[in-house]
């Protein structure tokens, strides 16, 4: 316990010298200057990967179980090639193509945001779903659970950190890439960042892409402490 | 009562047809322990999964109390069986309370109900309620596991056990430990089960009946005494081991290998006591009273040239032998006190007869067996008749 604590001293400290080295490099005047502008974009950026956030999770989600059924063991493989494949497609050009078909603002930033983290749920949804022990799901159908029982009261549970895995990929990724939707005509973080580049003004640069680190590493960790929380008891933490 | 007729199972693999189980019928009646034993390969586990449909069977029935569970729905079928895996099963999402009601609750059980019967079952295998029902399985010990695993099973009160291998993971002191406390369950429960198992050790000490299996063929069933002392083929005999008339040690009990030995009352007169001694060429005779319960008894060089009665020379047993004591405990306990003999008393002290070197070595050579008659008589028997 004592050892744990002074971590979480040690991992407080390093953050507050982070952040105040960031402070100093960004200057109070300019933190002054935009902080309109600074809360305007982090709650159109929220709202970007909060939107292509849950799509993903209610398409990929269903999707992996679909897959991870024993009628689908053959062809599983196979589906998992399609999503693969819509993986190696750079975000930048699934914004492109998303503007060509459903032009310009916060929707099509949202379909490809929800493109470009779909695999990783998908994926392990499907892996963690498959590799739930053998013996439990033997367990849980020779004491009489039905199928879907089994699904919701064995497979999705034990499942769970490594779906719970995929998700917080999925949410870094999702994160990261969403300042990109600026050059679609959306509204998140990017719109400090591009207009940083172009007039050379570092300090609004470095203002949206900390942002936008910050606000990651925000989410993942309460993605995190939910999970444990709430999902994960009685298992063993994934590493 | 569980009677399998015909069960089969052949698999397709490689276009050529494989009979894992061919033809497989046996009864087991009420409250009995029926052990599948066999290498692996031998279909015991295939059998066993066939019964509660967890492998569909080719052809057969299984007969649950003469009804025949062909028609009824899987689902409903193995919720009335009770299920034990040798990885245990238990679900790590779920706490130990949660784990042993899951049968209840998929059976729609009240939630007082649930709770009682988990408190219940946790005082049955000794373990704390409140200590244990709020942990998760990951945080108690495998032995803990193994056994939350077999009252899960009985949850829900299912009259037949189905067990694959349940005590295999278990490490040899706790899995003693744990067949005992298993045993004195089902013992007191009255359950029906079939365990497979391929510890023939484990099958002598729980079965009432093992079941021999053999490339898919069930190759005899019967009583771990009967099997032992007559087994169907040389596959059995070697199955069972070279030193199987040793084994049988453990499943005779003190009342089966005793002889007809007899005895004197207190008041016998010495020379009276001395003649029967000469007639039986014996050194020493027990001395029962008027309800034949055992006092002690008389030794020939004490008596030798003496008058009186034998109450005169009583000398009391410094160690004897309880009717259901196995051959093991007393040979052990003959060794332990240098004894050639012990007398065989019931639980009223009532003398059945002595146990000898002598006894036990006719009794394992006769060719009886316990769960088994024969029309082989011991010379116990002989001399009674």
């Amino acid at each position: 316990m004592a050892n744990g604590y002074g971590k979480g001293l040690l991992g407080a400290t390093a953050i507050v010298v982070v952040l105040a080295l960031l402070v100093h490099w960004i200057g109070i005047d300019a933190l002054r200057q935009y902080q309109g502008d600074l809360w305007f974009y982090l709650q159109a950026h929220l709202e970007l990967v909060l939107a292509s956030m849950l799509a993903s999770v209610l398409v990929g989600i269903p999707a992996g179980i679909w897959l991870s059924r024993p009628q689908r063991a053959h062809s599983a493989e196979r589906f998992m090639q399609v999503f693969n494949i819509g993986n190696t497609i750079p975000p930048l050009a699934v914004l492109a193509i998303a503007l060509g078909i459903l032009g310009i603002g916060a929707g099509p930033a949202i379909f490809a945001l929800f493109l470009a983290s779909l695999l990783p749920i998908v994926r392990n949804t499907y892996e963690g779903l498959k590799n739930v022990e053998g013996s439990l799901k033997e367990a849980a159908t020779g004491i009489g659970m039905t199928p879907r029982q089994v699904l919701w009261q064995v497979e999705l549970p034990n499942a769970m950190p490594i779906i719970i895995g995929g998700v917080r990929v999925a949410l870094a990724l999702n994160v990261g890439t969403a300042p990109l939707s600026f050059l679609i005509g959306a509204n998140s973080l990017g719109s400090l960042i591009f207009p940083g580049i172009a007039l050379n003004n570092q300090p609004q640069l470095v203002l949206g892409a900390a942002c936008t680190a910050l606000l990651a590493l925000l989410l993942d960790g309460l993605m995190t402490f939910a999970s444990r929380t709430w999902l994960e008891r009685g298992l063993a933490p994934a590493r | 009562m569980i009677e399998l007729q015909n069960l089969t199972k052949t698999f397709h693999s490689n276009g050529k047809e494989v009979r894992a189980v061919d033809a497989v019928s046996l009864t087991v009646n009420e409250g009995e322990i029926c052990v599948f034993l066999g290498p692996s390969g031998c279909g015991k586990s295939t059998t066993l999964k066939m019964i509660n449909r967890l492998i569909q069977p080719t052809s057969g029935k299984v007969l649950i109390n003469g009804e025949d569970t062909t028609s009824l729905d899987a689902v409903t079928l193995r919720r009335q069986i009770g299920y034990v895996i040798q990885q245990i099963g238990l679900f790590p999402n779920m706490t130990i309370e949660e784990n042993i009601t899951v049968v209840p609750r998929l059976l729609g059980w009240d939630k007082q109900k649930c709770q009682e019967r988990a408190r219940e079952l946790m005082s049955m295998i000794k373990l704390e309620p409140k200590q244990y029902l709020h942990r998760y399985p990951r945080e108690l010990s495998g032995g803990q596991q193994q056994r939350i695993g077999v009252i899960r099973a009985l949850a829900a009160d299912a009259p037949l056990l189905l067990m694959d291998e349940p005590f295999g993971a278990v490490d040899p002191i706790n899995r003693e430990m744990i067949q005992n406390e298993f045993f004195e369950m089902q013992r007191a429960l009255k359950k029906t089960v079939i365990m497979v198992s391929h510890d023939i050790d484990e099958a002598l000490k729980l079965g009432d009946k093992i079941a021999i299996f053999r490339a898919g063929k069930l190759v005899q069933i019967d009583h771990p005494d009967t099997l032992l002392a007559h087994p169907a083929d040389d596959f059995v005999s070697n199955f069972v081991g070279q030193d199987s008339t040793l084994k049988r040690l453990l499943l005779v009990k003190a009342e089966d290998a005793a002889d007809n030995a007899p005895s004197v009352s207190p008041q016998t007169p010495v020379a009276e006591a001395l003649e029967l001694m000469d007639e039986h060429d014996r050194r020493y005779v027990v001395v029962t009273d008027g309800a034949n319960k055992a006092m002690g008894y008389v030794r020939r060089r004490d008596l030798h040239r003496q008058q009186g009665t034998c109450s005169d020379f009583l000398q009391g047993f410094n160690a004897t032998a309880a009717f259901d004591e196995n051959l093991r405990i007393l040979l052990s306990r003959m060794y332990e006190f240098n004894r050639a003999w012990l007398p065989v008393l019931d639980a009223e002290n009532v003398f059945l007869g002595e146990v000898t070197q002598e006894s036990i070595a006719a009794y394992l050579s006769s060719g009886r067996s316990r769960g088994m008659k024969t029309n082989i008589v011991s010379p116990a028997e002989q001399v009674a008749s």
